[in-house]
């Protein structure tokens, strides 16, 4: 059948490049004088500082991963790991400097903030630019902030939880990011708090050859409840970024934790994020992942179920263009008893991009009667597209219940035929598909964001005939 | 005011390299329904499919005209807009898009305005009452997990607010029973006005006890070998199709 050509993609707003212009960038590459540097300019702590330290040497000694995408184009020497805006933290959008605040009404930020957001933190570079949160949860004693306040204000909390549920030994990108990070929010919800409306941090790079090293760390106390959302874009350069941060979220015992992500990264991008979940007590921690961006990804979010009758979802979907290689997917341990995890991930791949599930599943000797369900869906749209699905199953007790679904799948050329009956593009019938197959994804995240997403595979199947 | 909606000429078509229609001639007018029946595989899906230029189907010779225009090469979508619709023998899914959402957009995309929420719902509540179906339906994923009478309902649901000018019903009949039968001819009849047509495509006659209609045409391998009115129907229903082979 006639094949439409599908355009490269069409960025927009999200291509839109400032001026490089920074305070501070440092010089490139990584030695122990580049990181007592970063550490000087911002003035850490001493226990910050030898962390960093630490940190490096662990990275010197850890080799890269031998699996998975490659990624030996990345070259530290050549990446500024701390670039600071010319601005300093600030709570009004009046403060902002005209070109990074622009930056942020066009991605719909300060908006969002104004009609379904309780707070809103928005990090330029290496550095958070705006942070706010509504009056009432002040009051209740929820802190929401950047990460530098926090290890300034807060420093027994941190302490306690700073790189404990994601340690620096994890993996190489993981010590790199003990020693260079930089930036990230700060959240701790007290004993029995709901927060009824979500938490956005927003994550944008604009500086070339540089990286983003944000450290996310959320503390849920005993029966309260969040939903935090994160977002991430850059613009397009010709030189690689990486993006290299760091998420650890504490949810405590009958606590509840919902952390939604839309990650629009350039096609430049290296995108070795680390995400970690501890999870108590009858408590539950849902991932919802929309990953559209990157030309490398490699993040695997995970769930450690600590808890008796802990529970956890991962909703995800990645979508990946020519060029793109997205190696994503979701890791839960089970160590206690009763706890259950459930999975529905999805995939679609055009252009020759390439799409990959990697799960680990491991369900200890101390989980009995504990369940796990994973489903995984992948879409290719063409006969160049590439997808695969790598799950790991590590069953240590025979009382689970486990299941296990994978389907691999093309848009049919009668699928098309009958929507083209009536009345539509052949465009138009493809994204239709596409947009239903994401749609269990989509009705997940808030309405705007939703949109955001359609309007995200809307562009990634716009044509270059209208 | 020119009467005639569809001509085919000398219509020859292969699926799969294997020719399958060779040599079709029909002409439909405004306000008139038409039949082809046919044993299986003498190319009535073939003849539907070719109207609407499925690219699985290769024209080899002929040509088709809608409303005095050659349309024998345009886009399915763009044929649609001009006022064809096809109701499927086998309707595909879409998961993930709801009954509702689809038929709003293919009525802008057809209509080529945007639809007026409110009177769109009151209209598709009033066909559906009309026809027997579930309202819940509505928020359903297009066809999944459909039973083959709601899929075949939901097809002539489509074609009402579609609202065409020449309405294909390719095997709309076959495997429903007695009711679904009728509610479909029901549906024809609220559909059927002057200005528009029907072409059904059948192999059996049941539908045609439950409506009237002004041709019958049987294809046989390939070719229109007998029209006649309803009696015609009638006549194959007692001898079966042997008569016409050679």
């Amino acid at each position: 059948m006639s094949k439409t050509e599908l355009s490269e993609v069409n960025r927009n707003i999200y291509d839109i490049k400032n001026k490089d212009e920074y305070d501070f960038k440092i010089q490139k590459g990584l030695t122990k004088e580049i990181i007592e540097e970063i550490s000087k300019q911002k003035n850490d702590p001493d226990w910050m500082r030898e962390f960093r330290l630490n940190a490096l040497e662990v990275y010197n000694k850890l080799e890269l991963p031998t699996w998975g995408p490659d990624i030996s184009e990345l070259n530290m020497d050549e990446i500024a790991t701390y670039v600071r805006p010319k601005t300093t933290l600030s709570d009004s959008w009046d403060d902002v400097p005209e070109d990074i605040k622009n930056t942020f009404d066009k991605l719909g930020i300060p908006e969002a903030e104004k009609t379904s957001l309780a707070g809103v933190g928005a990090q330029y570079d290496s550095e958070v630019v705006y942070h706010s949160m509504k009056e009432e949860l002040i009051k209740q004693g929820v802190i929401y902030t950047d990460m530098e306040t926090a290890v300034r204000d807060y420093p027994d909390l941190v302490k306690e939880h700073f790189m404990k549920c994601v340690p620096v030994s994890d993996h190489k990108f993981v010590a790199l990011h003990g020693a260079v990070w930089s930036g990230g929010s700060f959240v701790y919800v007290p004993k029995g708090v709901k927060v009824d409306i979500p938490l956005q941090s927003y994550f944008r790079l604009n500086s070339p050859e540089s990286g983003q090293f944000e450290h996310t760390l959320i503390i849920v106390d005993e029966g309260a409840s969040l939903h935090f959302i994160e977002g991430c874009s850059a613009p397009k350069y010709n030189k690689v970024n990486l993006h290299a941060g760091c998420v650890e979220l504490y949810v405590k015992d009958d606590a509840y934790l919902r952390y939604s992500t839309i990650e629009n990264w350039s096609k430049n991008m290296l995108n070795l994020n680390t995400k970690k979940a501890i999870v108590g007590k009858n408590a539950k921690m849902e991932w919802v992942t929309g990953s559209f961006g990157s030309k490398i990804s490699m993040l695997y979010p995970m769930s450690i179920l600590n808890g008796e009758g802990a529970k956890t979802e991962y909703t995800g979907i990645s979508f990946a263009g020519g060029g793109q290689n997205l190696d994503n997917g979701f890791k839960v341990i089970h160590n206690n008893k009763n706890t259950s995890s459930l999975v529905n991930a999805k995939s679609i791949s055009k252009n020759g991009g390439k799409c990959t599930y990697r799960s680990l599943t491991r369900i200890n000797e101390s989980a009995t009667n504990s369940k796990s369900s994973i489903s995984c869906e992948s879409l290719m749209l063409d006969d160049i597209s590439i997808s695969d699905t790598i799950p790991v199953n590590d069953i240590r007790t025979d009382e689970v219940e486990m299941s296990h679904e994978a389907k691999i799948g093309k848009i049919s050329d009668k699928t098309i035929f009958y929507l083209m009956s009536r009345g539509l593009s052949e465009e138009d019938a493809k994204a239709m598909i596409v947009r239903g197959f994401a749609y269990p994804i989509s009705k997940e995240l808030p309405v705007e964001y939703a949109v955001e997403m359609n309007n995200l595979i809307n562009m990634e199947l716009e044509g270059s005939i209208g | 005011m020119e009467k005639k909606l569809l001509e085919i000429k000398d219509l020859y078509v292969n699926a799969e390299e294997k020719e399958i229609l060779k040599g079709i001639n029909l002409k439909i007018n405004k306000g008139e329904i038409h039949v082809i029946m046919g044993p299986n595989g003498s190319g009535k899906t073939t003849t539907a499919n070719a109207i609407l230029n499925n690219p699985t189907y290769k024209k080899i010779k002929g040509n088709i005209e809608f409303e005095s225009e050659d349309i024998t090469n345009l886009k399915t979508d763009e044929i649609a807009r001009k006022g064809v619709f096809m109701s499927f023998q086998l309707p595909e899914e879409i998961p993930g898009v709801s009954v509702t959402n689809f038929l709003k957009f293919a009525k802008n995309k057809v209509t080529g305005k945007p639809v007026k929420i409110f009177e769109f719902k009151d209209e598709v509540k009033k066909y559906m009452e009309e026809l027997n179906m579930n309202s819940k339906n509505m928020e359903r994923s297009l066809n999944v997990g459909f039973s083959g009478g709601e899929k075949k309902k939901n097809e002539i649901l489509q074609m009402l607010v579609l609202n065409p000018k020449l309405a294909i019903l390719d095997e709309t009949d076959s495997g429903l029973d007695v009711d679904a039968i009728k509610v479909v001819s029901k549906g024809i009849e609220m559909f059927k006005n002057d200005d528009n047509a029907v072409l059904i495509i059948t192999h059996n006659t049941k539908i045609l006890h439950s409506l009237k209609v002004d041709f019958v045409h049987v294809l046989v391998d390939g070719k229109i070998v007998k029209t006649g009115g309803q009696d015609l129907a009638k006549e194959i229903e007692e001898n079966g199709y042997t008569q016409f082979k050679r």
